[in-house]
């Protein structure tokens, strides 16, 4: 049984039909990779999954649970968390606050104990904090706890982000493009800690990527998008010899 | 015919809404500010041309040309010089600067030209027509004809001239426009100009009616709710809105009686309010509803 | 430059972060507390209407400068704490019970304000809200069964504590006190996980969404809890006016509010005071300005919101962080010196995000 999925989904912008009856399934503890031209409709797919368009038709399970009438801010309760292909990062704040919005979802105070910061909300910022630095230990961000994201690289913006996703304890990860903007140092980073998130935090992770060399390292299974619609699906060394994504790709 | 007398009063004032919602949009479509500062321009529009044809004693369509253009030139390097500099910055900048302008011009009518109210003389003055029984003066007839002339001349610009094409181009895309060799930043002074210069037509018109002192620049913000009703994108929606605002208010006006005292003053707020809740891409949003990521 | 060797997260949560921190404020404190041994009644008055518009400020400050919800009409919660408080005192209800009710009511009327309101972002929130402004100030006018409209509603001066508050020590203290509560309930809400989530609204409404932040809620939440602050300090205000009248609700109160927190430093509770501090001596500021002036142009009732406009306009475009950015900045470059760069707080190059949707 599978995880994660996505039956007959289909997403139309006036007449453009960004999705077009897109099907498939994720299983727990895979690294499920999207690989597609610009304007495929991979963005389209994880802004779907996020509940921030609304499929025209289709939809989504998740553990056996429909989620396409799920409300967006509840989706990261569900376990399920994402980065976004160009940061959206909180800009004017550090962090240790950014990584600490992360654990919203546990929130237990309300807002007259936040207004006398009773014990019990001292207690809760402690729970978070020992959590994210968990988190912070992992992907090494200790030199920048206190830097405002202003002030950040790029490269550590992105780990930021990935940070933050982590700090939601979620069962199902959503990388949009993690590679682009990093250095080859970088990517190769990346890569490790992708395959530490799926062996040891034991986390399923969908990923749209472009960095053909990445993805072949990473991925369990490949889904080929292009003009909305499926492609080809399968591992890693068959959608590498499959006709029509070399057509798609390469135009042979 | 007590009716059909109140619309078109209801038209002429809500031609003034809709030339200031004019403005609203003009520069909304093009670098997504709002001017809160374009009924302090139609104040100063108002002010230039009592200076022109009341004291200079200059001949009413030459003064209301010199107006004009003056107001249009003074709005191309009020951008060029103090707005361009916080484009980039968020909403709140803007909104904060151009209310500071609007202040900074206020204060500014009321130390050269005084605290005075002013009038000057108009060929439409006192006159009117009687048409099947409705009474209609010039001064109604001159500010629908003008709205009338001035929405045309508009149109045709934006539609065949090479600048006004460059300028829809800026406001669809800034940077595929300026990729193109479009001078974007000239684009936006010369957008910021038409829309004073439409203010200062605004102002001219109106002032028969409610002579010329610093308190009209209120009429923006009675305008506001004009170019939210027209869907804050829209030029046909900015005027539509206006003459709907003008006619609700005379409306308001004359069955004050059954609704509540004193709705006359709010009723472009309330409508403002209401459309924001129940209908806010107004009536004739152009833009499907896609939310960017 | 100090180093803070940290060693426990609690040293992360707590409000003063070091010792020198903790000094300065106190004596701070103890020195706003001796301050009715030097200052004479005028100044003392001054100083309280400081405390309460900075009050205030910091209702405004949380909706405007953490939750990037710009409000243009924020003198109707001064109005609605101003009111409320006066006809609960006319009804002989006492102070201290009157305050709490006070604060629930324009709670409530945040919220219900909010709720309708919270779809719309940006430009669309001002104008909105500027709206409502106009609406509120013709409320004021209209009921006069609640507010007595034009003739204006006199402000009972009950007896608190024993003490008069025709007393300006009394008040004085009344509105230090307040003050202080008023900063310390900000702080604890914005460390807490719903500040955060106002700071994540401002700056990524997606990606607050998607890390479970509700945006309709916390958005209603942040108009009422603004709406509470700056009831409290309407209530305040009443006591200070004592006569009630509906035009001093009026657009330009909400502008003042809006100079305030754009002075004293955008995100900042710092900000609320400096800006507090810099509005409530503004009068003074033109007085000096007119006495400086060819009389010509002093004299002229224009130039009041004409320094307005051009302060508001520096500000903007020259010192977006205000007065506690230029304090910061300052502040850095005795730490850091001789080695401090100019670059350090260049404006980043931003391009602009649509709010097109």
């Amino acid at each position: 049984m599978s995880l994660f999925e996505v039956k007959n989904i289909t997403v139309a912008f006036g007449g453009v039909k960004a999705l077009n009856d897109v099907s498939f399934g994720v299983d727990k503890g895979e690294i499920f990779t999207i690989i597609g031209p610009n304007g495929a409709g991979k963005s389209t797919l994880f802004n779907v999954i996020s509940r921030i368009y609304e499929p025209s038709k289709g939809e989504i399970y998740f553990e056996n649970q429909n989620i396409s009438k799920t409300k967006p801010h509840n989706i990261s309760k569900l376990g399920i968390a994402r980065t976004f292909q160009n940061l959206e990062l909180f800009e004017n704040a550090t962090v240790l606050q950014n990584l600490l919005l992360g654990r919203h979802i546990y929130k237990r105070t309300n807002i007259l104990s936040e207004v006398f910061f009773t014990p019990s909300a001292r207690k809760q910022e402690h729970e978070y904090r020992l959590k994210v630095e968990e988190v912070i230990d992992f992907l090494d961000l200790q030199h920048y706890r206190d830097t405002l994201i202003n002030g950040l690289p790029y490269g550590v913006r992105k780990n930021v982000e990935l940070a933050r996703a982590l700090c939601t304890d979620p069962k199902l990860l959503l990388l949009d493009e993690p590679s682009s903007g990093l250095t080859n140092e970088e990517t190769i980073d990346l890569g490790f800690w992708i395959k530490d998130i799926q062996s040891l935090l034991g986390i399923t992770i969908i990923m749209i990527e472009h960095d053909m060399s990445f993805v072949n390292k990473v991925s369990d299974r490949i889904l080929a998008l292009n003009y909305g619609k499926i492609l080809a699906s399968g591992l890693p060394e068959e959608i590498k010899n499959n006709a029509d994504v070399k057509q798609a790709y390469m135009g042979e | 015919m007590q009716l059909i007398q109140l619309l078109i009063d209801g038209i002429a004032s809500g031609c003034i809404y809709g030339l200031v919602a004019l403005g609203f949009v003009l520069i909304y479509k093009a670098t997504e500010t709002i001017n809160f500062a374009q009924g302090d321009i139609l104040m100063l529009g108002a002010f230039v041309a009592y200076s022109l044809i009341g004291i200079l004693g200059m001949d009413y369509l030459t003064g209301f040309a010199l107006t004009v253009l003056i107001i249009a030139v003074f709005g191309f390097f009020l951008d060029a010089v103090v707005v361009r500099q916080i484009i980039g910055q968020p909403a709140f900048a803007t909104v904060m600067l151009t209310i500071g302008l609007g202040f900074i011009f206020r204060g500014f009518a009321s130390i050269y030209w005084g605290t005075d109210i002013f009038s000057f003389s108009t060929p439409f003055s006192g006159k009117i027509t009687e048409f099947n029984g409705l009474i209609i003066s010039y001064v109604n007839l001159s500010i629908i004809i003008g709205t009338a002339v001035l929405m045309s001349a508009l149109y045709f610009f934006f539609t065949f001239s090479k600048i006004g094409v460059a300028m829809r181009a800026s406001s669809e895309n800034q940077l595929a426009a300026y990729y193109m060799g479009i001078p974007v930043k000239f684009i936006f002074s010369l957008i910021w100009s038409i829309s004073a210069g439409v203010a200062a037509v605004a102002g001219v018109l109106l002032a028969p009616i409610t002579l010329v002192d610093t308190s009209i620049s209120l009429i923006g913000l009675k305008a506001f709710a004009a170019a939210v009703l027209g869907g804050f994108g829209s030029i046909p929606g900015a005027i539509v809105g206006g003459i709907i605002i003008g006619i609700v208010e005379q409306l308001c006006g004359t069955y004050e009686n059954y609704l509540f005292e004193g709705v006359r003053e709010i009723s472009a707020y309330l409508v403002l309010i209401l459309t924001l809740i129940i209908y806010p891409r107004g009536l004739f949003s152009d833009k499907a509803e896609v939310k960017k990521v | 430059m100090r180093f803070i060797f940290k060693t426990k997260y609690s040293q992360d949560i707590n409000i003063a972060k070091h010792n020198g921190d903790r000094f300065w404020y106190s004596l701070l404190i103890l020195i706003m507390v001796a301050l009715p041994l030097v200052l004479d009644d005028f100044y003392l008055g001054e100083i309280s209407y400081i405390c309460i518009l900075s009050i205030a400020g910091i209702g405004l400050m949380i909706l405007s400068g953490y939750t990037g919800l710009a409000s243009l009409g924020h003198a109707a919660f001064l109005g609605v704490g101003a009111y409320t408080h006066a006809f609960l005192l006319t009804n002989g209800i006492p102070f201290y019970a009157s305050i709490p009710i006070v604060i629930i009511v324009s709670f409530l009327v945040g919220a219900a304000i909010g709720i309708p309101i919270l779809r719309l972002t940006g430009m669309y929130l001002a104008i909105a809200t500027l709206a409502l402004g106009f609406i509120a100030e013709h409320v004021f006018i209209k009921w006069e069964h609640f507010t007595g409209g034009n003739r204006g509603l006199p402000v009972p001066q009950p007896e608190f504590l024993g003490m008069s508050f025709y007393d300006s020590v009394f008040f004085y203290y009344v509105c230090l006190v307040f003050l202080i509560a008023a900063m310390f309930a900000a702080i604890n809400i914005l460390r807490s996980p719903t500040g955060r989530a106002f700071v994540a609204i401002r700056d990524s409404e997606i990606a607050a969404q998607s890390l479970g932040v509700n945006l309709g809620l916390y958005k209603a939440l942040s108009f009422a809890i603004s709406g509470a602050f700056t009831g409290l300090a309407g209530a305040l205000l009443a006591h200070y006016i004592g006569y009630l009248a509906p035009d001093i609700f009026n657009i330009f109160l909400s502008l003042t509010l809006l100079l305030l927190i754009v002075v004293g430093g955008m995100g900042s509770l710092h900000g609320t005071v400096f800006g507090a501090i810099f509005v409530g001596f503004l009068p003074q500021l033109i007085a000096i300005c007119r006495d400086y002036l060819p009389s010509s142009i002093g004299s002229q009732p224009g130039l009041e919101p004409m320094l307005f406009g051009l302060i508001l306009v520096f500000f903007i475009l020259y010192e977006p962080l205000g007065i506690y950015g230029r304090w910061m900045k300052i502040k850095l470059f005795f730490e850091l010196f001789p080695t401090y760069k100019r670059q350090t707080f260049k404006k980043q190059k931003v391009f602009t995000k649509s709010d097109r949707v």
